[in-house]
């Protein structure tokens, strides 16, 4: 045991805390896109979700007013705090989608959108002075699902195909205080088959390791399979059972925002804020960034060798096109390998028959 | 009695009598009644909103029975009607019951076309009824009225207003049908947001001119229970087909961890209120109005544009059967006409290739001619030939007879010449 103590201590065990103060200095970003028809509770979520109002005095149109209605992406930024670390939130809404008679392409405004901010940041980091990049990119859809059908609708679908490779989609029941916990399990079942139907691509959350203990397994376990999260949101508070919580007053009883029988409000927020936060900035930059990255890389360089003397928007490092000369050498090196490799399998052979 | 008749008698004066004893002409409404009793009634409810709102549910709440329904998909190219007639029976009166579903309603990404087969549907039924009625040989005591008395338009509870889908439509149908809206599904607005959704809609419909149906205060028996359920319009329900026990009776209601909604009771929603309006006191209006303006109206359309007018260019009133004959015999008029043009047509164009033929055989006798004499000049031609050979031939022959005999004398000649 004294061995143990005199054994010498290097100290790099306290990078964990070094991470943490240095990002609790610099500070988070999170940019979340809400989209959904409009009435689905979407705004009244989002206050739920950050406890703040971020809606103040918002002009709602009439039914007249929105026949030709066009979709329109607004942002909200709200800088909030809490026990010392800072959080840059932004919330992009879109107001308009599918509110319109005809609604055919109305998410292209928003895919639109999250590939301006991907170009903006694809330049950025091209630039030569990358000190202050302003990360804008969408690092998570919540898509509100009407409860009053029987699953997904044709737009839905079509709008989670459309940006299913752009951006982390995160599929919700909207206001869930419509179904009974038995229509609600039907529901659920519905849309989580029709998302397989269709081939939808939602967020995954990932799996844990194996090494954890059983009961955050379970936790686990139980959050994927209650997905879709059916949410309710309030910007009220009622008194039920002795506290003040955030609710809904019916006469027939008062639903409890933050109640887990009730909705799975919780679950989102933990999900989206208090686990999952940043696996899905990770997952916007190592994976739909990335895929827009090639993308947007291959089509410049097909042009470029089109036509070589199209500048090129922004600086790149030039790719090496293999020359044709060097091809060759490397074909005849080949051929020399294997040849020899062949002659090396004979010999072996040969010895190996030698000494039986 | 009607309005029309009392323009007619007005210049006859109208006396009130007292009557010394009881007549017995009282009866008369009971008369009505059992008569209309035995023959049944007929009610058509058309129900117009999105997929999965709660139609079917309401139906079979309403009416306390278990109508056949699957569930619709959200994937319908169009809007389609889908019909169902029902025989229901309650103490001794019977009614056939129309439900009419709009299946697809609102689910398709662009629904401009969306409310065409609705409204297609219900002048569908108004032709079929013109039809009847104008018939030479009609049975309209038999006939089965398929006219929508009622569309029941089932609004989304999303407590901010109405949809554009929603004004637009009811904006088609207002002129053709008794409209009433609902707000669906009413157990997700709290009280005191349904009361600013119900201005709200309200007050959306006022400021388009979308005309829905009123509940009649003419009526002093039911005046005031209608004008005070006029004020509540639009009616949030909520329907349920299950029980749930509330105290020690079995009651239709939804079951939450929250609580249990109790579709018959007022404080929760206005079942009640749809159930008594639409059934147990107006069925009778509507079913009235549809048949006085919403037909009246389409007929009135209907006919002008076939060209009937009630008055002619000399503001005398024309009877329909004159101007039934004198469209007769403009339509028959029309007809031979167009059948002399086809007859000129024919008998010109047989006329046309009669000549062609003509033509075509003088060319070709013409042909014939002319390689006639071609054959006869050549024949001619061979012929002087063949006599010129023959002549050269002749004289040839001549020739060489007229040698020879020279020849033959020559020799004698000689002989004679050696005796000399």
């Amino acid at each position: 045991a004294p061995q143990s103590l005199d054994k010498e201590y290097v100290g790099f065990a306290t990078l964990p805390n070094q991470v943490h103060r240095k990002s609790v200095k610099k500070g988070f970003d999170f940019t979340l896109l809400v989209a959904g028809e409009s009435g689905l509770g979407k705004s009244t979520l989002v206050n739920s979700l950050f406890l703040t109002d971020l809606h103040k005095d918002r002009k709602l149109l009439n039914a007249e007013e929105r026949i030709n209605q066009t979709v329109e992406i607004t942002k909200h930024t709200v800088d909030i705090e809490e026990k010392g670390v800072k959080l840059k939130l932004t919330i992009v809404d879109t107001p308009g989608f599918g509110d319109a008679v005809n609604n055919t392409e109305c998410w292209k405004p928003i895919t639109d959108y999250i590939d301006q901010q991907f170009e903006q940041y694809f330049r950025d980091e091209s630039g030569l002075n990358r000190k202050n990049i302003q990360d804008n990119r969408v690092h998570c859809c919540l898509y509100f699902i009407p409860p009053f059908g029987h699953g997904l609708r044709p737009v839905d679908v079509q709008f989670m195909k459309a940006l299913m490779e752009k951006v982390n989609v995160v599929p919700l029941i909207s206001k869930a205080d419509c179904l009974t916990p038995g229509e609600m399990k039907k529901m659920k079942d519905r849309v989580r088959e029709e998302t397989d139907k269709y081939g939808l691509k939602v967020y995954q959350f990932p799996d844990c390791d194996s090494d954890e203990d059983e009961e955050f397994k379970q936790q686990d376990r139980e959050l994927k399979e209650s997905t879709p999260f059916a949410v309710i949101g309030s910007n009220t508070v009622v008194e039920a059972r002795g506290q003040r919580v955030r609710g809904r007053l019916y006469p027939w009883g008062i639903v409890e925002v933050e109640n887990p029988s009730h909705c799975d409000f919780v679950k989102l927020r933990n999900m989206l804020i208090r686990t999952h936060m940043h696996d899905l900035k990770d997952i916007t930059c190592d994976v739909h960034y990335e895929n827009y990255r090639a993308q947007c890389i291959q089509q410049m360089t097909s042009k470029l060798t089109q036509d070589n003397r199209v500048e090129s928007p922004i600086p790149i490092l030039p790719l090496s096109t293999p020359d044709v000369e060097t091809e060759k050498l490397i074909k005849m090196k080949d051929e020399e390998l294997r040849r020899m490799q062949e002659m090396l399998q004979k010999m072996q052979q040969q010895m190996h028959e030698q000494d039986l | 009695m009607a309005a029309t008749d009392v323009d007619v008698f007005s210049n006859e004066e109208k006396r009130s009598l007292s009557l010394g004893g009881h007549v017995g002409f009282d009866s008369l409404p009971h008369q009505l009644v059992s008569k209309s009793v035995t023959q049944g009634f007929c009610f058509n409810i058309l129900c117009v909103g999105e997929t999965g709102i709660g139609k079917s549910t309401l139906m079979n709440t309403l009416f306390n029975t278990m109508f056949e329904n699957e569930e619709a998909s959200h994937y319908q190219n169009g809007v389609y009607l889908r019909p169902r007639t029902y025989d229901l029976q309650e103490s001794n009166v019977h009614l056939k019951l129309t439900i009419v579903d709009t299946v697809g309603f609102g689910d398709q990404i662009n629904k401009e076309d969306s409310y065409r087969p609705i409204v297609d549907y219900i002048d569908t039924q108004f032709e079929n009824y013109l039809q009847e009625e104008l018939k030479i040989k009609r049975s309209l005591f038999n006939y089965h009225d398929t006219r929508i008395h009622i569309c029941l338009y089932f609004i989304s509870p999303t407590g901010h207003s109405l949809k554009s889908l929603d004004l637009v439509t009811m904006k088609k149908l207002d002129s053709k049908v008794n409209i009433i809206p609902i707000i669906a599904k009413a157990d997700t607005i709290s009280k005191s947001e349904l009361h600013k959704f119900k201005i709200k809609i309200m007050s959306e419909l006022v400021s388009n001119g979308v005309q829905i149906y009123q509940f009649p205060t003419d009526d002093e028996a039911v005046t005031e229970i209608n004008s005070s359920m006029n004020a509540h319009l639009p009616f949030a329900v909520v329907g349920s087909i299950e029980e749930v026990k509330v105290g020690n009776k079995m009651v239709r209601a939804r079951q939450y961890p929250w609580g249990v909604v109790q579709v018959e009771n007022e404080s929760h929603c206005d079942f009640v209120k749809l159930r008594e309006m639409l059934i147990r006191v107006n069925m009778e209006d509507l079913r009235e109005q549809t048949h006085a303006r919403h037909y009246e109206l389409y007929r009135r359309c209907k006919l002008e544009e076939m060209g009937f007018k009630d008055t002619d260019p000399d503001s005398q009133p024309f009877s329909l059967q004159e101007t039934y004959e004198a469209k007769r015999k403009e339509f028959l008029s029309d007809l031979q006409r167009k059948e002399e043009e086809m007859r000129q047509m024919f008998v010109n164009k047989v006329k046309e290739t009669e000549a062609e033929l003509k033509e075509k055989e003088r060319e070709l006798h013409d042909k014939f001619e002319q390689l006639k004499r071609m054959h006869q000049e050549e024949k001619r031609k061979v012929e002087e030939k063949r006599r010129d050979l023959e002549e050269e031939m002749n004289a040839f022959n001549r020739r060489k007879v007229a040698a020879e005999t020279l020849s033959l004398s020559q020799p004698l000649k000689k002989d004679k010449d050696k005796k000399n």
